[in-house]
């Protein structure tokens, strides 16, 4: 058998970011408020923003990603990576972006004008609303394309031959299993959402519970009442995830998404519009990342470049970090990897940052720890993500070869070495760039702990924005957009290439 | 030799029972489908402890042993090879499963393949191959495994009936004279009338005493007859 | 390889180690924009550096909001010695955490407002201001703003000093009717940033026609990129002060030196650096006087301040107006 110990240690680590440092904020608490009625709001109000944004991510990408499962054209490929990008984008610089093409000065209501239309709107609900939408449809997208493919051709084929409904027969069926987990995953990266709701949410009564974290901590330094909301957070995560699990199986998510499956029925022409609406969805306010970080992308000032340079160190060692410790989990297997490969998801960034900063703050310089603390919660945050698309994969070798590897006595290392590793690039691949650039684009712990000399790209790209650089943060944020889609296109490509599967 | 001792077997509500020995040479087990021969296969392996009694190989008690540790090769329906690792490599796996080959290892590996009609493919990954070809290479790591009793769970179902006969012929010719005790499943009756010098009838829940196939097929008793309509 | 990859972490949690250094270090926490390249930091730190013998460490705690939390979260162990960039709203709070200790300094300030504060010091000050686009629209007063359909940006009262400050100046100019214009003042408010780099970066984005910021902001566009398209709104009822302070932690380990930052900080060495880096007025006007391109900038008639007692006491009254009259 597979050593254990790595799968113990991993779970441990995430044990003690998550839930020690909760603890250690809670015991740090004096005697404090209690939770008000604003709070209470908050709750309600982060509750039905992160459901009704997982709710529209799924509804939407369901025609999406039938689309891309049965429609062969020029770009799929291309526009499937694509679709990854704004899940993988810094939140600050994905706003700004949508700003451009849905703000007051924004695209929309320039066309909204010209056709004599009154002006909208994009604060509010249904502003935070829309902007998780656009985070999490290409991540629903993908979920339930992964779905589709595994859906077998031969069923397609009968069902076509048979002239019998596909989408009761099979793909019903299929959605059943694959939604719950997707929608369970999408709720929660909006439930801690922070600085969404913030920008978008047009005043206090779009407070996220993580916001009223946040101000707890800064504003009141009521660390009680912090750890309060903190564990009401993770309160209705696990309500959300027993929910979930009631109704769901083993979910997938990760490579190979580039197969289409010969089919016979629907209609080419919705297909394509559903694929035209994300793909325009998504693209243009990405488009204008691009055009508006164009031009202060050449006068970037040095430090930026060595933030740069840090970033990139960063995401690499925590995406090396991630990928190893999700292996080990992965291959452990069994319902408490399940709860700590979500743990993460519902762990305020805020109290892990304040928890770890109590921790280590008695013995050594917070700054000094800022890079290996960086990268240890980057790697534990992407840590879902990675389990998620390794597990699957790690099934099928073992239902595959499990026999065969026990038979011939291929064990431990050799084990690893010969048959899971290589059998696991390509999920291997995808989830290293994944986490490598989920960490690239992480504002999280760092601010905290970081000083001067080791600021990472989003940091810094904050602080050219405080110091009225306004044109250089969106060169900033161009920057910090293209280094993570070269990283994940990367280790994706990696994962790929020369792969005898 | 190949001895079950008062075995039974259970998955779930299926029970299956063996009291049987099996000498060298080839022996076919066949049956209705579902009716327990993989499962008997499988408790040789180490994939299935049985509920009671015990399996002996050449005397040695099999109860308890880990799959790797078995003196037993066994081919599978599919996946009998790595697609990522070269034939080489896959052949390798049978000698050394951490792949260390020591001096000398390399040499019976290539050997073994010229033995199978192999030879100058090793560089090659499966995926180069044809299905017969990849039988062979699964043959020739047999081969290399040097254990005394193998287990054929239909490996060549999936080939054509040209290819099976010859993949047939190689184990007979190979294996057989390398002194092993090779025990196949079949549902073909054409296979074990080719090969196997006596038949083994799992049915019913049991595994009943080999008897000699020519004797078996001419005067076949009534699960056979069923079986073959 | 999952265990070298532990390893490696361990290791570089190990490798983490504490500098020591012959010449005294005087630590000083302050908000992020003061440190980084643009900010005062560098050049006051050089200027120090050549009449103290000593090495002068900048830290940064994010913005203004956050500084003293980070202070209280470090707790009496904390290695800083000098805390700069409070402002009056928050010195109340500072002072009753008990980690400050009371100044020497006597400095001759320039603040509109008589100074007396023996724990804190200022460095620097402003108005808070409306800041919009030269030609357009733009309001006399809150109520005029309130009155209008003008749309601003301003920031989260919760974790930004110029959204604390608003709340102040609604109290300070309207006191018991604070809620009726906050109510009026909602339509205005296209949405709320968490700080000042938000709102302003959506303000220059044209994503509203003023962002709150101060009234030397249009002094940054004009001097450093000879841009004179930006103005601060005049308003009638007066507009409320910033005054950024810093002080002396109680459990310095270098206290004379921290005295002596004090004492430089109040001079021209670091008070002549500050109007072109932190784009405020300088809390004791430098010898050669301010910047050319300061005279530009509006002179409120009315400067409104309250004392830190004061803030402190209406802000969680004024907090609660402002969010009920904002969730509507």
């Amino acid at each position: 058998m597979i050593n254990r110990v790595p799968a113990y240690l991993a779970g441990a680590l995430v044990a003690v970011l998550t839930l020690g440092t909760l603890i250690v904020v809670a015991l740090r608490a004096e005697a404090g408020s209690g939770l008000s009625g604003a709070d209470w709001a908050a709750v309600r109000f982060t509750v039905m923003q992160a459901f009704v944004s997982a709710f529209l991510s799924i509804v939407l990408a369901i025609p999406v990603a039938r689309a891309l499962a049965r429609r062969r054209f020029w770009g799929r490929r291309v526009l499937i990576t694509l679709l990854g990008a704004p899940f993988i984008l810094p939140v600050i610089v994905a706003v700004l972006g949508l700003l451009a093409v849905f703000g007051r000065n924004g695209i929309m209501n320039d066309l909204l004008g010209a056709l004599g239309l009154p002006e909208m709107s994009i604060y509010g609900f249904h502003g935070v609303v829309l902007a998780h939408v656009f985070f999490n449809l290409p991540l629903a997208a993908r979920f339930l394309l992964q779905g589709w493919l595994a859906i077998p051709a031969e069923r397609f084929r009968m069902a076509a031959s048979l002239n019998a409904p596909v989408g009761r027969l099979l793909e019903r069926p299929m959605l059943r299993t694959v939604v719950p987990g997707a929608f369970l995953v999408i709720f929660l990266i909006c439930l801690t959402s922070f600085a969404v709701a913030l920008t978008l949410g047009g005043g206090p009564r779009a407070t996220t519970v993580e916001l009223a974290i946040y101000q707890a901590v800064r504003f009141d330094f009521d660390l009680g009442r912090a750890a309060l909301l903190a564990c009401v957070q993770f309160g209705i995560c696990a309500a959300a995830a027993l929910i979930a699990w009631q109704v769901t199986a083993v979910d997938g998510f990760g490579a190979g998404l580039d197969r289409v499956v010969q089919r016979w029925d629907g209609s080419r022409v919705f297909d394509g519009l559903w694929i035209a609406f994300a793909a325009v969805f998504l693209l243009i306010p990405l488009g204008m990342v691009v055009v508006k970080g164009a031009p202060g992308l050449l006068t970037l000032p040095d430090s930026i470049w060595a933030a740069a340079g840090r970033s990139v160190m960063i995401a690499v060692i925590s995406a090396a970090l991630t990928v190893t410790m999700a292996l080990a989990l992965a291959l452990h297997g069994g319902r408490l990897v399940a709860v700590i490969s979500v743990l993460p998801l519902a762990a305020s960034g805020l109290v892990v940052g304040t928890g770890l900063f109590l921790i280590v703050f008695p013995f050594v310089r917070p700054a000094d720890l800022a890079l290996p603390v960086t990268i240890v919660v980057n790697a534990t945050l992407a840590l879902p993500f990675a389990v998620r698309s390794i597990s699957p994969a790690v099934q099928t070798v073992r239902s595959d070869y499990g026999r065969l590897m026990d038979h011939l006595g291929i064990v431990g290392w050799a084990r690893l070495r010969f048959v899971v590793l290589p059998r696991l690039r390509q999920p291997l691949g995808f989830a290293m760039g994944l986490a490598a650039a989920l960490s690239m684009g992480d504002l999280g712990v760092i601010a905290l702990f970081a000083d001067e000399q080791n600021a990472t790209l989003p940091l810094a790209m904050y602080r050219l924005m405080g110091s009225y650089q306004m044109e250089a943060a969106a060169g900033a944020g161009l920057l910090l957009v293209a280094l993570s889609l070269l990283l994940f296109w990367l280790c994706d490509r990696g994962g790929r290439a020369g792969a005898d599967l | 030799m190949l001895t079950f001792e008062n075995v039974t077997l259970t998955q779930g509500d299926f029970a299956l029972t063996a009291d049987i020995a099996i000498d060298e040479g080839v022996t076919a087990v066949i049956g209705p489908s579902g009716g327990g021969k993989s499962t008997l296969l499988s408790a040789v392996a180490g994939f299935l402890e049985p509920q009671s009694g015990r399996v002996l190989c050449n005397d040695q008690d099999l109860t308890g042993l880990a799959p790797g540790k078995r003196p037993v090769s066994m081919l599978f329906q599919d996946n009998n090879l790595f697609p990522h690792l070269t034939v080489l490599q896959n052949v390798g796996m049978g000698m050394r499963p951490d792949l260390r080959l020591k001096t000398g290892d390399e040499q019976t590996i290539l050997h073994a393949l010229t033995q199978v009609g192999l030879a100058g493919y090793a560089d090659r990954k499966p995926a180069a191959l044809s299905g017969g070809q990849q039988s062979r290479v699964a043959l020739a790591r047999v081969l290399v495994a040097d254990r005394p009793l193998v287990l054929l769970d239909e490996p060549f179902a999936a080939l054509g009936p040209a290819l099976k006969d010859e993949m047939l012929t190689l184990v007979r010719d190979v294996l057989v004279k390398a002194g092993k005790t090779v025990v196949m499943v079949t549902h073909d009756p054409q296979d074990a009338r080719a090969v196997a010098d006596r038949v083994v009838l799992v049915a019913d829940g049991d595994a009943s005493a080999p008897v000699a196939t020519q004797a078996i097929f001419d005067d076949p008793p009534a699960a056979l007859r069923a079986y073959l309509g | 390889m999952p265990k070298t990859a532990y390893l490696t972490v361990v290791a570089g949690l190990c490798m983490a180690t504490t500098a020591t250094a012959e010449t005294p270090k005087l630590t000083v926490l302050t908000y992020d924009s003061f440190v980084t390249e643009w900010g005062p930091g560098p050049a006051v730190e050089a200027a120090f550096e050549e009449v103290c013998a000593c090495d002068l460490e900048f830290v940064g705690a994010g913005d203004g909001a956050a500084l003293l939390a980070r202070l209280q979260l470090e707790g009496p162990r904390t290695d800083a010695d000098i805390v700069l960039g409070l402002d009056t709203n928050l010195t109340a709070a500072a002072r009753e955490t008990g980690l400050f200790a009371p100044h020497s300094v006597e400095a001759d300030l320039a603040l509109p407002i008589a100074w007396t504060d023996t724990e804190f010091l200022p460095f620097d000050w402003g108005y808070f201001a409306f800041v919009g686009n030269a030609g357009a629209q733009a309001p006399t007063s809150l109520r005029a703003l309130a009155d209008s359909d003008v749309k601003v940006v301003i920031q989260d009262p919760r974790s930004s000093t110029p959204g604390l400050g608003l709340l102040m100046w609604v109290k300070a100019a309207y006191g018991d009717e604070a809620a009726g214009l906050w109510a009026d003042l909602a339509d205005n408010i296209v949405t709320v940033t968490p700080g000042w780099s938000e709102a302003y970066g959506l303000f220059l984005d044209g994503e509203a026609d003023a962002a709150l910021s101060y009234t030397t902001s249009p002094a940054y566009h004009l001097i450093a990129e000879e841009d004179a398209s930006k103005v601060a709104w005049a308003f009638d009822e007066g507009h409320y002060m910033q005054v950024e302070v810093a002080g002396k932690v109680a459990a310095t380990d270098v206290p004379e030196l921290a005295d002596q930052f004090l004492a430089f900080m109040v001079s021209d060495g670091f008070q002549s650096i500050i109007p072109t880096t932190n784009w405020m007025y300088p809390a004791a006007t430098p010898e050669g006087g301010l910047p050319d391109g300061f005279e530009t900038l509006i002179t409120p008639a009315t400067s409104l301040l309250k004392s830190p007692q004061e803030a402190q006491a209406v802000r969680d009254e004024a907090l609660a107006e402002w969010r009920e009259a904002l969730s509507q």
